[in-house]
């Protein structure tokens, strides 16, 4: 494997407190320094990061691949393609493929899959309960020794909260941590817009976001009650932020992400009836936007993650209501991270961390920090470098993002995983 | 967005799919040419040869006789050639299916569509993906738009009280779930009314009310005050199993208009009802045929506004293919 050097270009790797101009020397797959030159190391390869920044690769907590089962919308090929473009090094795969990740094959499939496509990083969340219909626990021990590292109801609500406890109690027993996407279905049922003057306005149905917080609620309690280890993914509103910082200060163990576009975007945003913005949780309100950075910035919410859902084209053709909720975001999660940073929200130390240690951590992944000894996942970035969302640029199957045709500023360069390197920029 | 949507290069009405983002000036046009064709219909030869050679679909994915036999009746009394499409559909009908049945349709050299859809956006969606000859008229989407009912509705309005300044104007019953309520509130904002109130229980109201424009009431004497124009609508049976009001009786013990809540608003209120009417659930039968009821001028009103706006979406083609 060969030796690598990156060089003039500034480090940050949070984790260590580095920030600043220096060597990295990668060997048979790893980190070896930062800095101090080893003894007897010629590079093999060098790559100049002038004017770029070098960091950990992104650890992304939400990534729908489409393999297996929606291959119209995409595929582990092309999705992990996407991620090495975004500078994505690790992903985590929600549970809700078909068939879904409830049987070990489908684990081993996938694993398989990735390792073909040149991308062995892909995290499988198992199914919290059989064929997640929230009825029967599923096989989580089976799951785990397979090499999945959480058990997650996907979008899809255990059928009652006895369910819960017992999943939970039941993941407990296994060690394993419980991704929950916190929805109250009888509250959310048929909506596909924040419930809000804008829903109201177009008369489309709404989610109160209260569907989202009272489901925060009930599972905190539960995590006192089973002792789980609860990790809320894709948290949109401002309520479930302060349910969520107030049981972090009576010190339960419970953490959250949040998706790259619902620090940006809210209900107003919206174009009206474009299924391009049609994303579940629903963009919601200023107030709830403004709550998600600050929980950024309190650490409250730990993460940032793409929710990368490619669709084809069908799935958005159409008024708002009838279409698939998702959008194709790996590739901008970059860009629009680093326009967090632009508009003083994180410095960009804190914005690197939320995608690479500080997600690693909530799954206790060994990833995320350019640590000797560490895998030499890295990305290396040009934070001023714009470039326009369009087909010549991009790499995912879906195209439905709302920032198609748009110019945005900051692009990967090079995206190295495990000393491999699995992206350049050919621009 | 909409109104890019709706007007061509020349701010001609290209297609008609909501009141939002429409002048005042456009809306009273659209009046002033209702009225003339108004006036076509109570000749004995109520045929103009206005649209003659054009080729008007009814598109309606949604049940309706009422709405489509005036649309039916306006485009035949300006000489339009009219097919009529009924598709039953599910709410889970695929784009494909539907953009599918455009693309068909377009290959037949038609010029205009009508829509009614169940679902909020479709007539918007359907616009953008016509061919570029081709206008739609929205015949109610959802629960977002139903504008000619509330142009209708409109001309019915200045007819009785000419001046719309001065008017403070009460929408009654299930706001939350009515196309017509949107549009209306919509009309009557931008045709500068001075108030527009909405009475229901909260169940019925749409979430952040007022960021419609309106005055939000639950209770229905107090908001009669003062009213000149009220406008009942029509309440479906699903709302009671839905758990939104407990039943058809207490609903009209509450919003029903009767001749005694009726003494709540101006000596001279007119009363509206879109139609089809709920006797004795919405609005009591007394009162519907009373004196100051104008039900059925709504309905003449009806092919005339219908017929205002087809030609206007079908002229502003001839003029910018001039």
């Amino acid at each position: 494997m060969s030796k690598i050097l990156i060089q003039n270009g500034r480090v940050i790797d949070p984790a260590n407190n580095i920030d600043q101009s220096l060597p990295v020397y990668i060997a048979a797959g790893k980190i070896v320094s930062v800095g101090q030159k080893p003894a007897d190391f010629t590079a093999d390869i060098t790559l100049d990061a002038q004017n770029k920044i070098v960091c950990p690769g992104f650890v992304d907590l939400s990534v729908r691949l489409r393999e297996p089962g929606h291959s119209r919308k995409g595929s582990i090929h092309s999705e992990t393609r996407a991620a090495a473009a975004a500078g994505v090094t690790s992903l985590c795969l929600p549970p809700d493929t078909r068939p879904i990740i409830d049987t070990p094959s489908v684990v081993e499939y996938i694993r398989d899959k990735a390792e073909q496509a040149g991308y062995p990083n892909v995290f499988p969340f198992a199914a919290l309960t059989k064929q997640l219909k929230g009825q029967e626990l599923s096989n989580m021990h089976a799951l785990k020794r397979m090499g999945c590292i959480a058990v997650s109801n996907a979008m899809c609500a255990p059928q009652n909260l006895l369910i819960l406890r017992h999943a939970m109690e039941y993941a407990v027993s296994h060690d394993l941590p419980l991704a929950l996407h916190p929805d109250e279905p009888s509250l959310s049922r048929g909506g596909c817009l924040h419930e809000g003057a804008i829903a109201s306005q177009y008369g489309l149905p709404g989610i109160p976001a209260a569907a989202e917080t009272i489901a925060v609620t009930q599972t905190l309690e539960l995590a006192i009650l089973t002792g789980c280890r609860v990790h809320f993914s894709q948290i949109s509103g401002q309520g479930a932020v302060k349910k969520i910082q107030q049981a972090q200060h009576e010190g339960l163990p419970v953490t959250a992400d949040v998706a790259i576009h619902q620090l940006h975007l809210t209900d107003t945003d919206l174009t009206p009836f474009d299924s391009r913005y049609h994303v579940l949780p629903p963009f919601r309100g200023q107030l709830d936007k403004t709550a998600l950075r600050e929980g950024l910035i309190n650490n409250t919410l730990t993460a940032i993650c793409s929710d990368h859902q490619p669709h084809d084209l069908d799935a958005k053709l159409g008024a708002l209501p009838e279409t698939e909720p998702g959008i194709s975001a790996l590739e901008t999660l970059l860009p629009l991270t680093l326009q967090l940073v632009a508009e003083n929200s994180l410095s960009l130390s804190q914005a690197i961390s939320r995608l690479t240690d500080k997600p690693a951590a909530i799954f206790s992944l060994n990833k995320g920090t350019l640590s000797p000894g560490m895998d030499a996942d890295i990305c290396i970035f040009d934070p001023n470098k714009n470039w326009q969302v369009n087909k010549d640029t991009w790499h995912s199957a879906g195209i439905n993002t709302p920032y198609w045709e748009q110019t945005l500023q900051g692009k990967v360069s090079h995206t190295l995983q495990s000393g491999k390197i699995i992206y350049q920029d050919n621009v | 967005m909409n109104s890019t949507l709706q007007l061509n290069a020349h701010g001609k009405l290209k297609h008609f799919l909501s009141i939002e983002g429409l002048s005042k000036a456009l809306l009273t046009e659209i009046l002033d040419n209702a009225e003339s064709f108004a006036g076509i219909s109570g000749q004995s030869v109520k045929k103009v040869p206005l649209l003659r050679g054009k080729t008007i679909v009814n598109l309606f994915f949604e049940n309706s006789t009422r709405t489509r036999t005036t649309f039916d009746l306006a485009a035949s009394r300006l000489s339009a050639d009219i097919l009529n499409i009924n598709i039953a559909t599910s709410s889970t009908s695929k784009g494909e299916s539907l953009l599918d049945t455009i693309r068909n349709l377009e290959a037949m050299h038609v010029d205009l569509f009508v829509v009614r859809h169940a679902i909020s956006g479709a007539a918007h969606f359907i616009a953008q993906h016509s061919a570029p000859h081709i206008s739609v008229i929205n015949a109610g989407d959802g629960q977002h738009a139903h504008p000619t009912q509330a142009m209708l509705d409109m001309l019915t309005i200045r007819q009785y009280k000419k001046d719309f300044s001065h008017l403070k104007v009460a929408i009654i019953g299930d706001i939350r779930h009515s196309r017509v309520a949107r549009s209306q509130i919509q009309a009557l904002n931008t045709l500068g009314v001075q108030e527009v109130r909405v009475i229901a229980p909260k169940t019925l109201l749409p979430a952040q009310v007022e960021s419609l424009n309106v005055t939000a009431l639950h209770n229905m004497e107090q908001g009669l005050e003062d009213i000149d124009v009220i406008i009942m609508l029509r309440l479906q049976k699903e709302r009671m199993t839905a758990a939104l009001l407990p039943s058809e009786s207490e609903f009209f013990k509450c919003y029903g208009l009767t001749q005694k809540k009726l003494a709540c608003a101006n000596p001279d209120a007119i009363v509206m009802h879109p139609g089809p009417i709920n006797r004795g659930v919405e609005i009591d039968s007394s009162v519907a045929d009373g004196p100051q009821s104008v039900i059925l001028r709504q309905v003449t009103n009806g092919v005339a506004v219908r017929m205002a706006i087809m030609s206007m979406v079908l002229q502003q083609s001839t003029e910018s293919a001039a």
